[in-house]
């Protein structure tokens, strides 16, 4: 049993129902459950893989302003989890709640055709996922690849293609991002600005679960470590 | 009633209940099997058409029976196993692929041998042998499909879902080959006219059926059974069974 | 829905746009096959034309086996299949958009070149017609079986294999109405009857079969 314990949000504000926040569990129940200052919660949840259970009874939560650090060794099933909670698979055993107002998924994928430009591969995404495509190009310039917008995402450099998959989190607010790996083959500079960003979703009240083998670059106050394996 | 669902389809009480019961299918399959075949090939008068051929009929109809009811329970325990996953039913669903697909070519290859007195070849593209030969491909895609996942669970539950499509298609494949066949030939090939059947005949041929029916239902209970101590073999149950047989000195 | 189909159809076409061999090839296929089959048999045979609905509709349903692997695989492999999944609509528009991609790229041009092969091969140009009408009417079918199939085998390592299998048996039913179509015109009898019975084949197809699509892929995450 992993317990662990959420200080209370000190402010609420922003785009987040307050509450009556209706979560999707898995398979077939539905249960309305106020969510008021939770952004996820899971509930002695087990994930596996195969046949084999890689995680028993774990019990999180992501709190509004909060960001849950998931550590552990190769193989301990952190990305298993972090598909478990972003509803991609259904866990072994146990429930999820997420918080209504949408997620932020960033596997470590960067779910780029290699094909199509980067602008290209952002306004598809737009269109799936039914947000203002617009506000594209503002955010390829924080992340320093407005020149590169046109080149085919097949030609850039892993570190480049990381940052083009983590535009995605500028360009459409979402309360809760779950993030795999992000930093993986980003170089100083883009390290600072996944700090940056981090940092400015937290202050909104946002939440955020993060695998990494490295410290993640925000302040102590707002980071609870969480160990597994 | 959902509970005592729940407690059956767990892999434990499943296992031992199916080790209560497949020797009682096993005497019964035998029994009747047995019966069916003396009755069928040695005591059933001669048919005044078709001679001694018919014979075959008892192990044909059986099999082109049973080769499609299993296809159906297949597509069944499917259903049950993609939208309860349930663990168990994703174990019948490949338990009973292999199962099904010899009792089609059982009834393909009696088919033909029939076909050679009857028809005067061993292949005519009769409608229902065709049907048959394209349910073989359906089990074959079908045990194919799950011998080339390597997570058991992902590659049972695509296989439900290839079964369930290829329920939907089955009927289809019948009746769109009954067309076919019937588009220039007409009535040319000579259906073989139905017999009345006389008790002698028909007695046989009812036990065979239900014989190659518990037959069926042992072997996939086996098959069950197998597929649940690989699945398991890491849980607690099955280390118990292990160091009870190992007790008992049958390992 | 509407704008993730669009989308998503867009973007199949500009990917196809920059490979071109991808859909280039299944005809340039399909021409050789049919033109090998004309070898196998005797110079100006007539009996040609009586096979000739037959060897169309194989020779169509092998060309379109071609480029099917890498139908989902490719969205699988990057990853923008899970932002699929995660999109607030679910994939089925995007499902729909690949499989409608998938037949105006490896369908229809299919059916289309069949025409001047079914010339080749001595097919009456009366029988043109239904020959056209069942092609048309058939291969979406077979794009989305194929998809199904595709969504199926896609994690799996040596799925090219597999997927002829798997899809073969399945299409029985539509080889068996729209060659027969062919068939029945050909004979001077009513083509329209296997048609109707191949159009609602395709109905069911397009209602049942992306879903079954969806779910497969689905699985693929597990």
């Amino acid at each position: 049993m992993l317990l662990l314990k959420i200080p209370r949000p000190r402010g609420y504000a922003g785009s987040i129902p307050a509450s009556g926040t209706i979560a999707f569990l898995p398979l077939l129940s539905i249960h309305s459950t106020i969510l008021s200052d939770l952004l996820l919660r899971t509930e002695s949840l087990s994930v596996g893989r195969g046949d084999r259970v890689l995680l028993r009874e774990l019990t999180i939560a992501v709190g509004c302003g909060q960001l849950v650090h998931l550590r552990g060794r190769n193989g301990t099933g952190k990305t298993s989890l972090l598909e478990v909670l972003a509803g991609l698979r259904s866990p072994v055993s146990g429930k999820v709640e997420r918080t209504a107002g949408g997620l932020h998924w960033l596997g470590h994928k960067n779910a780029l055709n290699g094909d199509l430009s980067v602008l290209e591969n952002l306004q598809f995404w737009c269109a799936l996922q039914h947000c203002d495509a617009s506000a594209i190009a503002g955010a390829l310039e924080r992340l320093g690849l407005a020149k590169l917008r046109h080149r085919p995402c097949r030609t850039l450099s892993a570190g480049q293609k990381r940052r083009a998959a983590l535009v995605r989190l500028l360009i459409a607010p979402r309360p809760l991002w779950l993030l795999d790996e992000p930093l993986a083959a980003l170089d100083a500079e883009g390290l600072a600005y996944v700090g940056q960003m981090l940092d400015e979703h937290l202050q909104r009240d946002g939440g955020a679960l993060v695998t990494s083998h490295q410290a993640l670059p925000v302040g102590r106050d707002r980071l609870q470590l969480l160990e597994i394996g | 009633m959902w509970t005592w669902f729940h407690r059956l389809a767990s892999p434990p009480t499943f296992y031992r209940l199916a080790d209560r019961f497949s020797p009682w299918l096993a005497v019964i399959a035998a029994l009747l099997i047995g019966y069916g075949l003396v009755g069928g090939l040695v005591l059933a008068p001669a048919d005044y058409q078709q001679g001694d051929a018919f014979r075959i009929i008892y192990v044909h109809v059986p099999a082109a029976w049973l080769s499609l009811s299993g296809y159906v329970a297949m597509a069944a325990a499917a259903v049950v196993a993609i939208i309860w996953r349930i663990k168990l039913a994703e174990c019948v669903v490949v338990a009973i692929a292999p199962v099904g697909a010899s009792f089609t070519a059982m009834a393909l290859v009696t088919g033909m041998l029939w076909g050679k007195p009857m028809w005067g070849a061993y292949w005519v593209w009769d409608a229902r042998l065709t049907a048959e030969l394209v349910l073989l491909f359906l089990y074959l895609g079908v045990i194919g499909l799950n011998q080339a996942f390597e997570d058991p669970r992902a590659g049972a539950r695509a296989c439900g879902l290839l079964a369930l499509v290829g329920v939907v298609n089955v009927p289809i494949v019948h009746y769109s080959v009954e067309w076919w066949n019937s588009l220039h030939q007409g009535p040319t090939i000579s259906r073989i006219g139905k017999p009345s059947i006389v008790p002698a005949m028909l007695w046989p041929l009812l036990a065979m059926t239900f014989g190659c029916m518990a037959f069926f239902a042992w072997a996939v209970l086996q098959r069950v059974q197998n597929e649940l101590l690989i699945r398991e073999r890491r849980s607690a149950w099955v280390r118990n069974w292990r160091l009870e047989r190992e007790a008992a000195g049958n390992v | 829905m509407l704008r993730a189909f669009a989308a998503a159809l867009r973007r199949e076409l500009r990917v196809a746009a920059r490979h071109k061999g991808d859909w280039l090839l299944p005809p340039l296929f399909y021409l050789i096959v049919v033109t090998l089959f004309a070898l196998g048999g005797k110079p100006n045979d007539p009996q040609l034309a009586a096979f000739a609905p037959a060897v169309l509709w194989v020779g169509a349903l092998l060309s379109a086996l071609l480029n099917l692997d890498r139908l989902f695989r490719a969205d699988f492999d990057d990853g923008t299949l899970e932002q699929m999944f995660l999109a607030p609509h679910g994939p089925i528009a995007v499902v729909y958009a690949k499989l409608s991609g998938h037949w105006l790229l490896g369908g229809l041009p299919l059916a289309l070149l069949a025409m001047p092969l079914a010339l080749q091969l001595g097919v009456p140009s009366a029988v043109l017609g239904s020959l056209l009408a069942g092609l048309l009417l058939g291969t979406p079918m077979l794009s989305l079986i194929g998809g199904f199939a595709a969504a199926l085998t896609v994690g799996l390592p040596r799925a090219a294999v597999l997927l002829p299998v798997l899809v073969l048996p399945l299409i029985g039913p539509v080889v068996i109405f729209g060659a027969g179509a062919a068939r029945a015109a050909a004979a001077g009898l009513d083509a329209a009857g296997p048609l109707y019975l191949l159009a609602s084949l395709l109905v069911l197809g397009l209602c049942l079969l992306p879903l079954a699509a969806t779910a497969a892929l689905r699985n693929s995450f597990d």
